[in-house]
Protein backbone atom coordinates (compact mmCIF):
# COMPACT_ATOMS: atom_id res chain seq x y z
CA UNK A 1 0.00 0.00 0.00
CA UNK A 2 2.75 2.46 0.48
CA UNK A 3 4.72 1.70 -2.47
CA UNK A 4 1.08 2.11 -4.26
CA UNK A 5 0.83 5.63 -2.24
CA UNK A 6 4.45 6.43 -3.60
CA UNK A 7 3.55 6.04 -6.89
CA UNK A 8 0.44 7.73 -6.57
CA UNK A 9 2.26 10.92 -5.85
CA UNK A 10 5.09 10.30 -8.33
CA UNK A 11 2.70 10.56 -10.89
CA UNK A 12 0.96 13.40 -8.56
CA UNK A 13 4.47 15.10 -8.80
CA UNK A 14 4.79 15.17 -12.17
CA UNK A 15 1.30 17.02 -12.68
CA UNK A 16 2.97 19.40 -10.48
CA UNK A 17 6.26 20.04 -12.40
CA UNK A 18 4.24 20.03 -15.51
CA UNK A 19 1.97 23.56 -14.22
CA UNK A 20 5.17 24.70 -12.63
CA UNK A 21 7.31 24.82 -15.87
CA UNK A 22 4.70 25.50 -18.41
CA UNK A 23 2.77 29.00 -17.57
CA UNK A 24 0.19 28.28 -20.94
CA UNK A 25 -0.93 24.96 -19.33
CA UNK A 26 -1.42 26.55 -15.95
CA UNK A 27 -2.73 29.39 -17.39
CA UNK A 28 -5.50 27.54 -19.17
CA UNK A 29 -6.74 25.77 -16.13
CA UNK A 30 -8.71 29.30 -15.47
CA UNK A 31 -8.73 30.69 -18.34
CA UNK A 32 -12.04 29.09 -20.28
CA UNK A 33 -13.84 28.71 -17.02
CA UNK A 34 -13.35 32.54 -16.59
CA UNK A 35 -14.11 33.77 -20.08
CA UNK A 36 -17.27 31.70 -19.84
CA UNK A 37 -18.06 32.96 -16.71
CA UNK A 38 -17.91 36.05 -18.24
CA UNK A 39 -20.13 35.41 -21.33
CA UNK A 40 -22.81 34.11 -19.38
CA UNK A 41 -22.68 36.64 -16.66
CA UNK A 42 -22.99 39.35 -19.05
CA UNK A 43 -25.65 37.40 -21.06
CA UNK A 44 -27.64 37.60 -18.06
CA UNK A 45 -27.27 40.76 -17.48
CA UNK A 46 -28.52 41.73 -21.07
CA UNK A 47 -31.57 39.28 -19.99
CA UNK A 48 -32.40 41.11 -17.10
CA UNK A 49 -32.31 44.52 -18.41
CA UNK A 50 -34.79 43.31 -22.07
CA UNK A 51 -36.92 41.16 -20.15
CA UNK A 52 -37.36 43.60 -17.15
CA UNK A 53 -39.09 42.38 -13.95
CA UNK A 54 -37.53 39.91 -11.24
CA UNK A 55 -35.69 37.10 -13.43
CA UNK A 56 -32.99 37.27 -10.71
CA UNK A 57 -33.45 33.61 -10.50
CA UNK A 58 -32.27 32.81 -13.67
CA UNK A 59 -29.41 34.83 -13.90
CA UNK A 60 -28.47 32.18 -10.48
CA UNK A 61 -29.37 29.45 -12.49
CA UNK A 62 -27.48 30.46 -15.31
CA UNK A 63 -24.09 31.18 -13.32
CA UNK A 64 -24.50 27.93 -10.96
CA UNK A 65 -25.28 25.85 -14.08
CA UNK A 66 -22.07 27.07 -15.90
CA UNK A 67 -19.46 26.50 -12.37
CA UNK A 68 -21.08 23.05 -12.08
CA UNK A 69 -20.63 22.17 -15.27
CA UNK A 70 -17.08 23.01 -15.15
CA UNK A 71 -16.33 20.91 -12.34
CA UNK A 72 -17.81 17.52 -14.46
CA UNK A 73 -15.88 18.78 -18.08
CA UNK A 74 -12.69 19.37 -15.76
CA UNK A 75 -12.93 16.38 -13.93
CA UNK A 76 -13.24 14.35 -17.53
CA UNK A 77 -10.25 16.58 -18.97
CA UNK A 78 -8.06 15.80 -16.03
CA UNK A 79 -8.29 11.83 -16.57
CA UNK A 80 -8.28 12.11 -20.36
CA UNK A 81 -5.56 14.84 -21.01
CA UNK A 82 -3.49 13.61 -18.21
CA UNK A 83 -2.76 10.31 -20.42
CA UNK A 84 -3.05 12.06 -23.99
CA UNK A 85 -0.32 13.92 -22.40
CA UNK A 86 2.21 11.02 -22.07
CA UNK A 87 1.43 10.05 -25.64
CA UNK A 88 2.52 13.39 -27.03
CA UNK A 89 5.59 13.26 -24.92
CA UNK A 90 6.33 9.60 -25.99
CA UNK A 91 6.68 9.00 -22.43
CA UNK A 92 3.82 6.43 -21.91
CA UNK A 93 5.77 3.63 -22.69
CA UNK A 94 8.00 4.32 -19.69
CA UNK A 95 5.15 4.47 -17.63
CA UNK A 96 3.66 1.77 -18.93
CA UNK A 97 6.97 -0.31 -18.39
CA UNK A 98 7.22 0.83 -14.97
CA UNK A 99 6.15 -0.38 -11.46
CA UNK A 100 3.13 1.73 -11.64
CA UNK A 101 -0.27 0.44 -11.99
CA UNK A 102 -2.90 1.54 -14.03
CA UNK A 103 -5.17 2.19 -11.57
CA UNK A 104 -2.36 3.68 -8.82
CA UNK A 105 -2.20 5.96 -12.64
CA UNK A 106 -5.89 6.54 -12.36
CA UNK A 107 -6.27 7.39 -8.98
CA UNK A 108 -3.53 10.16 -9.47
CA UNK A 109 -5.77 11.94 -12.10
CA UNK A 110 -8.25 12.09 -10.07
CA UNK A 111 -6.86 13.43 -7.53
CA UNK A 112 -5.07 16.17 -10.07
CA UNK A 113 -8.82 16.27 -11.21
CA UNK A 114 -10.36 17.01 -7.69
CA UNK A 115 -7.71 19.88 -6.94
CA UNK A 116 -8.04 21.56 -10.12
CA UNK A 117 -11.47 21.48 -10.26
CA UNK A 118 -11.90 22.88 -6.41
CA UNK A 119 -9.60 25.42 -7.36
CA UNK A 120 -11.25 26.55 -10.32
CA UNK A 121 -14.73 26.57 -8.35
CA UNK A 122 -12.88 28.45 -5.79
CA UNK A 123 -11.89 31.60 -8.50
CA UNK A 124 -15.03 31.32 -10.77
CA UNK A 125 -17.39 31.38 -7.09
CA UNK A 126 -15.04 34.09 -6.02
CA UNK A 127 -15.39 36.33 -9.25
CA UNK A 128 -19.07 35.75 -9.82
CA UNK A 129 -19.75 37.09 -6.09
CA UNK A 130 -17.17 40.14 -7.80
CA UNK A 131 -18.81 40.34 -10.56
CA UNK A 132 -22.66 39.98 -10.10
CA UNK A 133 -23.00 39.48 -6.26
CA UNK A 134 -23.77 35.79 -7.26
CA UNK A 135 -23.17 33.96 -3.84
CA UNK A 136 -22.20 30.24 -4.80
CA UNK A 137 -22.44 29.11 -1.03
CA UNK A 138 -25.36 31.20 -0.10
CA UNK A 139 -27.23 29.62 -3.51
CA UNK A 140 -26.68 25.92 -2.80
CA UNK A 141 -26.00 26.08 1.00
CA UNK A 142 -24.43 22.62 2.41
CA UNK A 143 -26.04 21.03 -0.93
CA UNK A 144 -23.11 22.30 -2.76
CA UNK A 145 -21.05 19.30 -1.36
CA UNK A 146 -22.89 16.51 -2.45
CA UNK A 147 -23.83 18.07 -5.96
CA UNK A 148 -19.81 18.40 -6.66
CA UNK A 149 -18.74 15.22 -5.70
CA UNK A 150 -21.41 13.95 -7.99
CA UNK A 151 -20.40 15.94 -10.56
CA UNK A 152 -16.49 15.04 -10.14
CA UNK A 153 -17.87 11.25 -9.86
CA UNK A 154 -19.20 11.57 -13.19
CA UNK A 155 -16.42 13.44 -15.01
CA UNK A 156 -13.81 10.41 -13.68
CA UNK A 157 -15.99 8.26 -15.19
CA UNK A 158 -16.58 9.82 -18.80
CA UNK A 159 -12.70 10.34 -18.05
CA UNK A 160 -11.77 6.72 -17.77
CA UNK A 161 -14.34 6.18 -20.48
CA UNK A 162 -12.27 8.06 -23.12
CA UNK A 163 -8.97 7.25 -21.74
CA UNK A 164 -9.99 3.90 -23.45
CA UNK A 165 -10.39 5.19 -26.74
CA UNK A 166 -7.22 6.42 -25.98
CA UNK A 167 -5.37 3.90 -25.48
CA UNK A 168 -7.22 1.95 -28.10
CA UNK A 169 -6.70 4.57 -30.75
CA UNK A 170 -4.03 6.58 -29.82
CA UNK A 171 -4.01 10.13 -31.36
CA UNK A 172 -6.60 8.86 -33.37
CA UNK A 173 -9.00 9.39 -30.43
CA UNK A 174 -8.00 12.58 -29.53
CA UNK A 175 -10.75 14.61 -30.92
CA UNK A 176 -13.49 12.78 -28.66
CA UNK A 177 -11.29 14.23 -25.14
CA UNK A 178 -12.62 17.25 -26.22
CA UNK A 179 -15.97 16.46 -28.06
CA UNK A 180 -17.13 13.09 -25.44
CA UNK A 181 -18.52 15.64 -22.81
CA UNK A 182 -20.25 18.04 -25.52
CA UNK A 183 -22.08 14.90 -26.40
CA UNK A 184 -23.56 14.96 -22.42
CA UNK A 185 -24.15 19.01 -21.93
CA UNK A 186 -27.05 18.72 -24.16
CA UNK A 187 -29.01 16.15 -22.55
CA UNK A 188 -27.98 17.25 -18.97
CA UNK A 189 -30.27 19.85 -18.81
CA UNK A 190 -27.81 21.91 -17.49
CA UNK A 191 -29.02 25.43 -18.83
CA UNK A 192 -33.00 24.40 -18.71
CA UNK A 193 -35.06 22.05 -16.90
CA UNK A 194 -35.87 18.64 -17.72
CA UNK A 195 -39.35 19.70 -18.92
CA UNK A 196 -38.01 21.91 -21.70
CA UNK A 197 -36.44 18.54 -23.46
CA UNK A 198 -38.93 16.44 -26.01
CA UNK A 199 -40.23 13.44 -24.13
CA UNK A 200 -37.92 11.10 -25.97
CA UNK A 201 -34.47 12.86 -25.06
CA UNK A 202 -35.63 12.89 -21.56
CA UNK A 203 -35.72 9.31 -21.25
CA UNK A 204 -32.20 9.27 -22.51
CA UNK A 205 -31.61 12.36 -19.76
CA UNK A 206 -32.93 10.80 -16.62
CA UNK A 207 -30.18 7.72 -17.15
CA UNK A 208 -27.67 10.61 -16.91
CA UNK A 209 -26.20 11.00 -13.36
CA UNK A 210 -25.76 14.78 -14.61
CA UNK A 211 -29.51 15.45 -15.02
CA UNK A 212 -30.31 14.95 -11.78
CA UNK A 213 -27.66 17.33 -10.01
CA UNK A 214 -28.64 20.07 -12.19
CA UNK A 215 -32.28 19.19 -11.50
CA UNK A 216 -31.00 19.46 -7.90
CA UNK A 217 -29.47 22.31 -8.02
CA UNK A 218 -32.57 24.16 -9.37
CA UNK A 219 -34.69 23.46 -6.61
CA UNK A 220 -32.54 24.26 -3.98
CA UNK A 221 -32.33 27.41 -5.86
CA UNK A 222 -35.81 27.26 -6.54
CA UNK A 223 -37.29 25.99 -2.77
CA UNK A 224 -34.28 26.24 -0.42
CA UNK A 225 -34.32 22.31 -0.39
CA UNK A 226 -33.21 19.43 -2.78
CA UNK A 227 -35.21 16.33 -2.60
CA UNK A 228 -33.00 13.60 -1.73
CA UNK A 229 -34.11 11.08 -4.22
CA UNK A 230 -32.30 13.23 -6.81
CA UNK A 231 -28.87 12.43 -4.64
CA UNK A 232 -29.30 9.31 -4.82
CA UNK A 233 -30.18 8.18 -8.24
CA UNK A 234 -27.08 10.26 -9.32
CA UNK A 235 -25.01 8.71 -6.97
CA UNK A 236 -25.94 5.03 -7.79
CA UNK A 237 -26.34 5.76 -11.93
CA UNK A 238 -22.70 7.33 -11.02
CA UNK A 239 -21.47 3.75 -9.58
CA UNK A 240 -22.91 2.15 -12.69
CA UNK A 241 -21.22 4.20 -14.64
CA UNK A 242 -18.02 4.04 -13.02
CA UNK A 243 -17.86 0.52 -13.02
CA UNK A 244 -18.93 0.33 -16.45
CA UNK A 245 -16.02 2.85 -17.49
CA UNK A 246 -13.31 0.89 -15.82
CA UNK A 247 -14.84 -2.32 -17.51
CA UNK A 248 -15.04 -0.47 -20.92
CA UNK A 249 -10.83 0.69 -19.91
CA UNK A 250 -9.75 -2.89 -19.29
CA UNK A 251 -11.73 -4.04 -22.51
CA UNK A 252 -9.88 -1.13 -24.45
CA UNK A 253 -6.28 -1.83 -22.65
CA UNK A 254 -6.38 -5.75 -23.68
CA UNK A 255 -7.58 -5.09 -26.92
CA UNK A 256 -4.63 -2.61 -27.46
CA UNK A 257 -2.43 -5.52 -25.42
CA UNK A 258 -3.26 -8.28 -28.14
CA UNK A 259 -3.11 -5.34 -31.00
CA UNK A 260 0.47 -4.58 -30.21
CA UNK A 261 -0.61 -0.97 -29.76
CA UNK A 262 0.56 -0.62 -26.05
CA UNK A 263 3.94 -0.26 -27.46
CA UNK A 264 3.61 1.87 -30.54
CA UNK A 265 1.57 4.51 -28.37
CA UNK A 266 3.06 7.79 -29.37
CA UNK A 267 4.98 6.84 -32.01
CA UNK A 268 2.13 7.08 -34.64
CA UNK B 1 18.07 -18.14 -16.85
CA UNK B 2 16.91 -14.59 -17.51
CA UNK B 3 14.48 -14.81 -19.80
CA UNK B 4 13.22 -17.91 -22.17
CA UNK B 5 11.24 -18.43 -24.72
CA UNK B 6 9.65 -21.51 -25.99
CA UNK B 7 8.13 -22.05 -29.76
CA UNK B 8 6.93 -17.92 -29.27
CA UNK B 9 4.83 -16.68 -31.86
CA UNK B 10 3.02 -13.48 -32.36
CA UNK B 11 0.19 -13.01 -35.28
CA UNK B 12 -1.26 -10.00 -36.39
CA UNK B 13 -4.58 -10.47 -38.60
CA UNK B 14 -3.15 -13.38 -40.05
CA UNK B 15 0.80 -11.63 -40.24
CA UNK B 16 2.98 -14.08 -38.75
CA UNK B 17 5.51 -11.28 -36.81
CA UNK B 18 7.06 -13.94 -34.40
CA UNK B 19 7.52 -17.06 -35.63
CA UNK B 20 8.62 -19.91 -33.47
CA UNK B 21 11.17 -18.06 -31.45
CA UNK B 22 13.31 -19.63 -29.08
CA UNK B 23 15.76 -17.39 -27.48
CA UNK B 24 17.46 -17.37 -23.66
CA UNK B 25 19.44 -15.19 -22.13
CA UNK B 26 21.59 -15.72 -18.87
CA UNK B 27 22.93 -13.81 -16.25
CA UNK B 28 25.85 -11.24 -17.25
CA UNK B 29 25.63 -12.10 -21.00
CA UNK B 30 24.48 -9.48 -23.92
CA UNK B 31 22.42 -11.04 -26.32
CA UNK B 32 22.38 -9.36 -29.74
CA UNK B 33 18.41 -9.72 -31.51
CA UNK B 34 19.62 -8.55 -34.85
CA UNK B 35 17.02 -8.14 -38.32
CA UNK B 36 15.85 -6.01 -40.61
CA UNK B 37 13.11 -2.95 -40.20
CA UNK B 38 9.86 -5.46 -39.81
CA UNK B 39 11.87 -8.34 -38.58
CA UNK B 40 10.06 -8.78 -35.24
CA UNK B 41 12.25 -7.83 -32.94
CA UNK B 42 10.18 -4.65 -31.33
CA UNK B 43 7.24 -7.37 -31.01
CA UNK B 44 9.55 -9.66 -29.13
CA UNK B 45 11.04 -6.71 -27.25
CA UNK B 46 7.26 -5.77 -26.41
CA UNK B 47 6.20 -9.33 -25.53
CA UNK B 48 9.65 -9.48 -22.84
CA UNK B 49 8.28 -5.98 -21.44
CA UNK B 50 4.80 -7.26 -21.24
CA UNK B 51 3.22 -4.89 -23.54
CA UNK B 52 2.35 -7.06 -25.76
CA UNK B 53 0.24 -10.44 -25.56
CA UNK B 54 1.93 -13.27 -28.09
CA UNK B 55 -0.32 -15.65 -29.77
CA UNK B 56 1.38 -18.79 -28.87
CA UNK B 57 4.67 -20.25 -27.12
CA UNK B 58 5.92 -19.90 -23.79
CA UNK B 59 7.96 -17.25 -22.55
CA UNK B 60 9.39 -16.72 -19.28
CA UNK B 61 11.28 -13.47 -17.80
CA UNK B 62 13.24 -13.77 -14.64
CA UNK B 63 11.16 -16.71 -13.77
CA UNK B 64 7.87 -15.49 -14.04
CA UNK B 65 5.12 -14.35 -16.53
CA UNK B 66 5.45 -10.95 -18.32
CA UNK B 67 1.54 -10.99 -18.21
CA UNK B 68 0.60 -11.87 -15.44
CA UNK B 69 3.23 -11.31 -13.04
CA UNK B 70 4.09 -7.55 -14.91
CA UNK B 71 4.42 -5.67 -12.16
CA UNK B 72 6.89 -8.29 -10.12
CA UNK B 73 9.03 -8.11 -13.09
CA UNK B 74 9.12 -4.40 -13.87
CA UNK B 75 10.81 -3.27 -10.30
CA UNK B 76 13.72 -6.14 -11.75
CA UNK B 77 14.21 -4.89 -14.99
CA UNK B 78 14.35 -1.69 -17.61
CA UNK B 79 14.02 -0.44 -21.04
CA UNK B 80 15.86 2.29 -23.26
CA UNK B 81 14.85 2.65 -26.87
CA UNK B 82 16.35 5.69 -29.18
CA UNK B 83 12.31 5.97 -30.03
CA UNK B 84 11.02 6.94 -26.76
CA UNK B 85 11.01 10.24 -24.46
CA UNK B 86 10.82 11.53 -21.15
CA UNK B 87 8.85 14.44 -20.34
CA UNK B 88 9.63 17.13 -23.00
CA UNK B 89 8.77 19.95 -20.87
CA UNK B 90 10.37 18.99 -17.34
CA UNK B 91 13.63 19.47 -15.60
CA UNK B 92 15.92 16.32 -16.14
CA UNK B 93 16.16 16.20 -12.05
CA UNK B 94 12.40 16.77 -11.89
CA UNK B 95 11.79 13.97 -14.41
CA UNK B 96 14.49 11.42 -12.94
CA UNK B 97 13.00 11.83 -9.35
CA UNK B 98 9.63 10.86 -10.83
CA UNK B 99 11.02 8.03 -12.41
CA UNK B 100 13.03 7.12 -8.98
CA UNK B 101 9.58 7.57 -7.09
CA UNK B 102 7.98 5.55 -9.77
CA UNK B 103 10.51 2.54 -8.96
CA UNK B 104 10.47 3.29 -5.52
CA UNK B 105 14.58 4.39 -4.75
CA UNK B 106 16.08 4.79 -1.80
CA UNK B 107 18.80 7.89 -1.94
CA UNK B 108 17.50 8.46 -4.80
CA UNK B 109 19.55 12.03 -5.04
CA UNK B 110 22.59 10.19 -4.84
CA UNK B 111 21.84 7.72 -7.09
CA UNK B 112 20.06 10.32 -9.61
CA UNK B 113 23.46 12.62 -8.90
CA UNK B 114 25.51 8.85 -9.21
CA UNK B 115 23.91 8.23 -12.55
CA UNK B 116 24.04 11.52 -14.56
CA UNK B 117 27.97 11.36 -13.40
CA UNK B 118 28.47 8.34 -14.71
CA UNK B 119 26.68 8.65 -17.94
CA UNK B 120 28.42 12.13 -18.42
CA UNK B 121 25.54 14.40 -18.10
CA UNK B 122 25.31 15.94 -14.84
CA UNK B 123 25.56 19.37 -16.52
CA UNK B 124 22.38 18.92 -17.77
CA UNK B 125 20.22 18.18 -14.44
CA UNK B 126 18.78 21.45 -14.53
CA UNK B 127 18.22 21.70 -18.21
CA UNK B 128 14.47 21.13 -19.46
CA UNK B 129 14.69 17.36 -21.78
CA UNK B 130 12.94 18.79 -24.48
CA UNK B 131 15.49 21.18 -25.43
CA UNK B 132 18.34 18.65 -25.23
CA UNK B 133 20.05 16.96 -28.42
CA UNK B 134 19.26 13.78 -28.81
CA UNK B 135 22.17 12.36 -28.44
CA UNK B 136 21.76 13.85 -24.59
CA UNK B 137 17.77 13.00 -24.62
CA UNK B 138 19.60 8.72 -25.32
CA UNK B 139 21.83 9.17 -22.55
CA UNK B 140 19.37 10.56 -20.13
CA UNK B 141 16.84 7.63 -21.27
CA UNK B 142 19.74 5.17 -20.39
CA UNK B 143 20.19 6.72 -17.13
CA UNK B 144 16.36 6.25 -16.15
CA UNK B 145 16.92 2.36 -17.27
CA UNK B 146 19.56 2.28 -14.42
CA UNK B 147 17.83 3.97 -11.60
CA UNK B 148 16.53 0.66 -10.35
CA UNK B 149 19.70 -1.10 -10.44
CA UNK B 150 18.02 -3.79 -13.08
CA UNK B 151 19.07 -7.14 -13.59
CA UNK B 152 17.45 -7.25 -17.00
CA UNK B 153 17.93 -4.20 -19.46
CA UNK B 154 15.76 -4.60 -22.93
CA UNK B 155 17.99 -1.83 -25.03
CA UNK B 156 16.23 -0.78 -28.69
CA UNK B 157 18.95 0.60 -30.53
CA UNK B 158 20.56 2.51 -27.78
CA UNK B 159 22.80 4.04 -29.43
CA UNK B 160 20.91 4.92 -32.76
CA UNK B 161 20.65 9.03 -32.36
CA UNK B 162 24.58 9.34 -31.14
CA UNK B 163 27.53 10.56 -33.21
CA UNK B 164 30.40 7.68 -33.09
CA UNK B 165 32.74 9.33 -30.75
CA UNK B 166 29.62 9.48 -28.08
CA UNK B 167 28.24 6.23 -29.04
CA UNK B 168 32.01 4.79 -28.19
CA UNK B 169 31.92 6.23 -24.89
CA UNK B 170 28.43 5.52 -23.97
CA UNK B 171 29.61 1.74 -24.84
CA UNK B 172 32.23 1.58 -23.10
CA UNK B 173 30.07 2.83 -20.20
CA UNK B 174 27.83 -0.12 -20.65
CA UNK B 175 29.95 -2.68 -20.90
CA UNK B 176 31.65 -1.14 -17.97
CA UNK B 177 28.14 -1.28 -16.04
CA UNK B 178 26.98 -4.95 -17.31
CA UNK B 179 30.71 -6.70 -16.50
CA UNK B 180 30.69 -4.94 -13.34
CA UNK B 181 26.63 -6.05 -12.06
CA UNK B 182 26.75 -8.93 -14.25
CA UNK B 183 23.73 -7.87 -15.87
CA UNK B 184 22.04 -9.42 -18.52
CA UNK B 185 21.26 -7.23 -21.97
CA UNK B 186 18.53 -7.74 -24.79
CA UNK B 187 20.35 -5.29 -27.53
CA UNK B 188 19.06 -4.45 -30.74
CA UNK B 189 21.02 -1.83 -33.23
CA UNK B 190 21.20 -1.98 -37.15
CA UNK B 191 25.07 -0.90 -36.33
CA UNK B 192 26.55 -4.40 -37.01
CA UNK B 193 30.48 -3.26 -35.42
CA UNK B 194 28.54 -2.22 -32.64
CA UNK B 195 27.15 -5.70 -32.08
CA UNK B 196 30.01 -7.13 -32.56
CA UNK B 197 31.37 -5.19 -29.94
CA UNK B 198 29.05 -5.62 -27.72
CA UNK B 199 26.97 -8.63 -27.87
CA UNK B 200 28.00 -12.16 -26.38
CA UNK B 201 25.84 -14.20 -29.16
CA UNK B 202 23.27 -13.02 -31.54
CA UNK B 203 19.82 -13.93 -32.66
CA UNK B 204 18.95 -12.92 -36.53
CA UNK B 205 15.67 -12.57 -37.70
CA UNK B 206 13.81 -12.29 -40.27
CA UNK B 207 10.07 -11.91 -41.48
CA UNK B 208 9.45 -13.27 -37.78
CA UNK B 209 11.69 -16.35 -38.24
CA UNK B 210 15.17 -17.21 -36.89
CA UNK B 211 17.86 -17.00 -39.27
CA UNK B 212 20.86 -17.45 -37.05
CA UNK B 213 22.00 -17.29 -34.14
CA UNK B 214 25.57 -17.95 -32.15
CA UNK B 215 28.62 -15.79 -31.28
CA UNK B 216 29.45 -13.01 -33.81
CA UNK B 217 32.36 -15.56 -35.26
CA UNK B 218 30.20 -18.12 -35.71
CA UNK B 219 27.61 -16.66 -37.48
CA UNK B 220 30.27 -14.92 -39.85
CA UNK B 221 31.56 -18.31 -40.81
CA UNK B 222 28.76 -19.90 -41.45
CA UNK B 223 27.80 -17.45 -43.73
CA UNK B 224 31.22 -17.18 -45.46
CA UNK B 225 31.32 -13.50 -44.67
CA UNK B 226 33.62 -11.31 -43.33
CA UNK B 227 31.98 -9.04 -41.42
CA UNK B 228 28.17 -9.12 -39.82
CA UNK B 229 26.70 -6.57 -42.19
CA UNK B 230 27.82 -9.02 -45.38
CA UNK B 231 25.34 -11.63 -43.37
CA UNK B 232 22.70 -9.05 -42.79
CA UNK B 233 22.35 -8.10 -46.42
CA UNK B 234 23.20 -11.74 -47.41
CA UNK B 235 19.85 -12.55 -45.31
CA UNK B 236 17.78 -9.94 -46.24
CA UNK B 237 18.46 -10.51 -49.86
CA UNK B 238 17.16 -13.96 -49.50
CA UNK B 239 21.27 -15.24 -50.38
CA UNK B 240 20.38 -18.14 -48.32
CA UNK B 241 19.68 -21.22 -50.40
CA UNK B 242 17.28 -22.88 -47.43
CA UNK B 243 16.96 -22.12 -44.15
CA UNK B 244 18.48 -25.40 -43.52
CA UNK B 245 21.61 -23.90 -44.56
CA UNK B 246 21.76 -21.57 -41.16
CA UNK B 247 23.21 -22.42 -38.21
CA UNK B 248 20.80 -23.68 -35.29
Amino acid sequence: MIASLNRISAMLLRYLYLHKRSVPRTFEIIFWPVMELFVWGFVTMYIQRVAGGDISRIIVFLINAMIFWDVLYRAQQSVSISIIEEIWTQNIVNLLISPLRIWEWMAATFIYGFVKTSLITIILGFLAFSLYKFNLVSADGLYLIPMVFNLLLFGWAVGVFTAGLIIRWGHAAEALIWGVPFLLQPISAIFYPLSVLPPWVRVISRCIPSTYVFEGMRAVIATGTMPSDYFFISFGLNIFYFILGGLFFYWMYRMAHVAGRLGRLGMD
Amino acid sequence: MLIQTKELCKNYNGMLALDRLNLHLRQGEILGLLGPNGAGKTTAIHILLGLLTASSGEVSVLGMSPLRDRHRIASRINFSSAYTNLPTNLKVKETLSIYAKLYGIKNAKQKIAQLLDMFEVGHLRDRIYGALSSGEKTRLNLVKSFLNDPELLLLDEPTASLDPEVADRVRKILKGIQKERNLGIIYTSHNMPEVEEMCDRIIFINKGQTIAQGTAGEIKATFNSKTLDQVFIKIVRGDLVSKEEAPS
